[in-house]
């Protein structure tokens, strides 16, 4: 796929507060999309979105257990990320993690029937919403303890970097995750070994109730990387074409060796932060502001409506088609065994 | 085909909440993420979004309901070219299981049972002795939750120098609202929200409690205090004896330890043998209101650094604790909780309320089971232990947790040392199975104590089928 420089100006312009006197901040390149890229972009973010409605919905009645950390909002972050890579290149990320999965090509019964439990289960049942593992697609996971993910996800750098491939790893991580100390240690690290690491922090601007300017001292997460001399780049992710256009970029330097990166996605959750989180630090318009005017999807259904790849019969149909693969997989999960009580003994060690 | 809403459940130990308000009436239509209403949980007022477009066909629990119980049919949507008068009205309101297979109904209903037992705790045939409570003495009924903010509260009011800190513990009113209104009563100076930084802020504890200030570090839960493990023991426990006296760090870290529920391997990991392993360190894991509350007030005052481990599941059960302005329960003393002849049953925390469950199924077949609860884990009153094996000569120690090198395995050693003449059956430890904590809900149930495995083990030490 061929990245064309975009001439038209960036319509939605996120909002950076104080900017910084050190340095301006440089936008990548919108992604100029094919037609086929689109409706790409599309299905997908919309087959998360469906995906993520039912696991709340299940979740409800019961038939989801522990916390359960939904996805909607977004979706355009790790689709426009994960169309970016290759084979062999390898992603891991937290327990907000369903849309990954689908994102990396998972089926979704697989991932439906780990919320479940079930021994279809991506992870057999063994590890629930925030511990699913798909290593065939290059998805390390599905981690319970913030910031984990970084050192970690600079560790599939470092390995990609001793066998010397050309591969890249993305870690995944939250604006509260980018307070851990572990994120520094691996920032230095990843710089003074040129690891091929994208560090894609998902800013959706709140860490459970507390807000990015309660906790952070630069809210600017994509300068946290400054005095580690690591460039950092900030991104409309809730716009699909601004992620993917900042991820070629970053996944071109970190391909030639010359890496990490740091992404810096501004985006929104809709949900509350589990299942059970009331959400009282924010307003009801603040969230319908941002579904009304920033909505992920509906921004690519405008390009495809203008764009005349598709009308709104069509559109329609794609979410028909999307309402039946999750209700697939939401009778799949049902309907697939527990695991085996013998399963509990399995797998602890080799 | 019409669209079903329930009542859901918005935590994982959720079982029924009160219909608040509807937010949208017969006949409107509604988009997917539209509010419908808010429920109210013993936690939280929550709201219920629609799953989808529709049109509101039939409203089926008024506003105001209490005691709606999860899984029960409450609106029902009309989809989009659907009439909404042409619909029925299930006649059986459809709940969770029904939307099972076969297989996981059964497991569901089980784990359903068992959080319905729990919340029936059971209630100690002796209270405690060590605490002088005059006579008189009104009994308050509170969840464990809500002692453990009155004994903060009660302590903050007392020492200025006592603050709490902790990711969530201010605005939030805490991830599980155990430090709800604290910063309303003593504000954002003595109730401080950090950012995700357990290394970070439990140094800084360390530090501040250094210079002579009683932080209480809270810990969303005791898994996150991994990240934080080197400043608790390298820091906070060695200080007093590497500086020859000279330093102390009078610092309480707390939160909930161990399983809550389906939480998986990550979250729910019991960490009483850790601690106690450790020299320096103080180590309280309570079982009911009152010991938590008395507890945590000694363990403020308490000069040394002290690990506090509570349990998210018992945070909202409910005892009694002694109305009065002084309940402070000793540290280091365990507590006789059933007295009996037997054998003796050792246990803390959660586990107290399973071992309890077992001695009265064990009387009902004959056989007079002691329940000791350990309440300290460091320094471990293993006097208590002895004096009740010596009665019994049986010994059970229950513990959610893994085997090796448990609290059960110090306890069983300490006894062959100590009370070998007196045991009639080898110290037999009841644990968690040894792998980490599987999500699925029938290979959890399987993976922890319960009351069952605590039976059978009294069963065999008293050589009895
Ligand atoms: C080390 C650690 N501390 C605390 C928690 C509890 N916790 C889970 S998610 C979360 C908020 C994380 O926010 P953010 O990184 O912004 O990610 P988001 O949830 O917004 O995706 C917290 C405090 C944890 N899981 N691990
Ligand atoms: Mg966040």
């Amino acid at each position: 796929m061929t990245t064309k420089k975009n001439t038209t100006k960036s319509t939605s312009k996120s909002s950076s507060t104080k900017a910084s006197p050190r340095r301006r901040a440089v936008k990548s390149a919108m992604y100029r999309p094919s037609d086929d890229d689109l409706i790409a972009f599309y299905r997908q973010m919309l087959l998360i979105r469906r995906f993520e409605e039912k696991a709340g919905q299940m979740y409800g009645m019961g038939l989801i257990g522990g916390f359960c950390h939904l996805y909607i909002g977004q979706e355009a972050v790790v689709t426009g990320v994960q169309t970016a890579l290759k084979d062999g290149d390898k992603v891991i990320s937290g327990y907000r993690e369903h849309g990954h999965l689908l994102a990396v090509g998972a089926d979704p019964k697989a991932v439906m029937a780990e919320l479940t439990g079930r021994s279809g289960g991506v992870s057999q049942g063994k590890g629930g919403s925030m511990h699913m593992f798909d290593p065939a697609r290059g998805f390390y996971g599905g981690h319970g303890i913030v910031g984990a993910q970084v050192a970690l996800g600079t560790g599939l750098g470092f390995a990609n970097k001793y066998r010397k491939t050309d591969n890249v790893s993305v870690a995944y991580f939250g604006d509260g995750a980018a307070n851990q100390g572990q994120v520094y240690e691996s920032f230095n690290m990843a710089r003074i070994w040129n690891l091929p690491v994208i560090y894609i922090i998902e800013n959706n601007q709140y860490a459970m109730g507390t807000s990015v300017s309660r906790s952070s001292s630069q809210v600017e997460l994509f300068r946290r990387g400054e005095s580690f001399n690591i460039e950092g780049k900030q991104v409309d992710g809730m716009n699909v074409l601004a992620v993917r256009g900042a991820m070629e970029e970053a996944v071109k330097i970190c391909r030639e060796g010359k890496g990490p990166a740091i992404l810096e996605m501004k985006t929104y959750r809709y949900r509350g932060h589990s299942m059970s989180d009331p959400a009282k630090y924010r307003s009801k318009e603040e969230v319908k502001k941002m579904r009304a005017e920033h909505d992920p999807i509906d921004q690519v259904k405008e390009m495809i409506l203008k764009a005349g790849v598709m009308d709104e019969a069509a559109l329609k149909d794609v979410d028909k088609e999307m309402k039946s693969i999750i209700s697939d997989a939401a009778a799949f999960a049902q309907e697939c065994p527990e695991p085996e009580l013998s399963e509990l003994y399995t797998d602890v060690m080799a | 085909m019409a669209i079903e809403i329930t009542m859901p459940a918005l935590s994982p130990t959720m079982e029924e909440g009160t219909l608040a308000t509807w937010l949208v009436k017969v006949g409107d239509t509604v988009a997917s993420g539209d509010v419908l209403a808010e429920i109210e949980t013993d936690k939280a007022t929550m709201e219920v979004e629609s799953i989808d477009d529709g049109v509101v066909a039939k409203i089926l629990v008024e506003a105001g309901t209490d005691e709606v119980k999860v899984g029960t049919l409450i609106a029902i949507l009309a989809e989009e070219g659907e009439d909404p008068n042409a619909l029925d009205t299930p006649t059986k309101a459809s709940s969770a299981p029904d939307n099972q297979g076969n297989t996981a109904e059964g497991a569901k209903a089980e784990t359903l049972t068992e959080v319905t037992e729990t919340a029936a705790q059971p209630k100690p045939a002796i209270v405690a002795e060590d605490v002088h409570i005059p006579d008189g003495t009104p009994m308050q009924n509170i969840t464990v939750r809500e002692a453990l903010r009155d004994a903060m509260a009660e302590e903050m009011r007392l020492d200025p120098d006592v603050f709490v800190m902790g990711e969530e513990v201010a605005e939030y009113q805490g991830a599980y609202k155990v430090t709800q209104g604290l910063l309303d009563e003593f504000g954002s100076e003595r109730v401080v929200d950090t950012p995700i930084t357990e290394h970070g802020f439990a140094g800084l504890g360390a530090g501040a409690a250094f210079a002579g200030l009683k932080p209480v570090i809270e810990f969303m839960t005791f898994n996150f205090a991994m990240q934080a493990i080197d400043h608790i023991i390298n820091s906070a426990a060695k200080t007093r004896y590497m500086s020859g006296g000279l330093v102390e760090c009078p610092i309480v870290f707390r939160g909930p330890n161990g399983a809550a529920s389906r939480v998986g391997a990550q979250h729910s990991q019991n960490y009483a043998s850790w601690y106690a392993n450790v020299p320096g360190l103080i180590v309280i894991a309570p079982y009911d209101a009152a010991d938590n509350k008395g507890l945590l007030k000694a363990a403020i005052r308490n000069p040394n650094p002290v690990v506090f481990l509570e349990n998210e599941l018992m945070y909202g059960e409910s005892f009694d604790v002694p109305d009065m302005e002084e309940y402070v329960v000793p540290i280091g003393k365990a507590r006789t909780f059933r007295e009996g002849t037997d054998v003796t049953i050792i246990s803390y925390s959660i586990t107290v309320g399973q071992a309890l469950r077992a001695a009265e199924k064990l009387a009902e077949e004959g056989i007079s089971a002691e329940v000791i609860d350990l309440r300290t884990i460091r320094p471990l009153d293993i006097d208590a232990v002895i004096e009740s094996v010596k009665k019994t000569n049986r010994c059970v120690v229950a513990e959610e947790g893994w085997p090796q090198c448990s609290v059960a395995s110090d306890i069983s050693a300490q006894l062959m040392e100590q009370a070998f003449d007196w045991l009639d059956a080898p110290v037999t430890r009841v644990n968690s199975v040894d792998v980490p904590l599987p999500y699925a809900a029938n290979l959890e149930k399987a993976a922890v104590v319960d009351a069952d495995k605590i039976i059978a083990a009294a069963k065999a030490v008293c050589y009895e089928e």
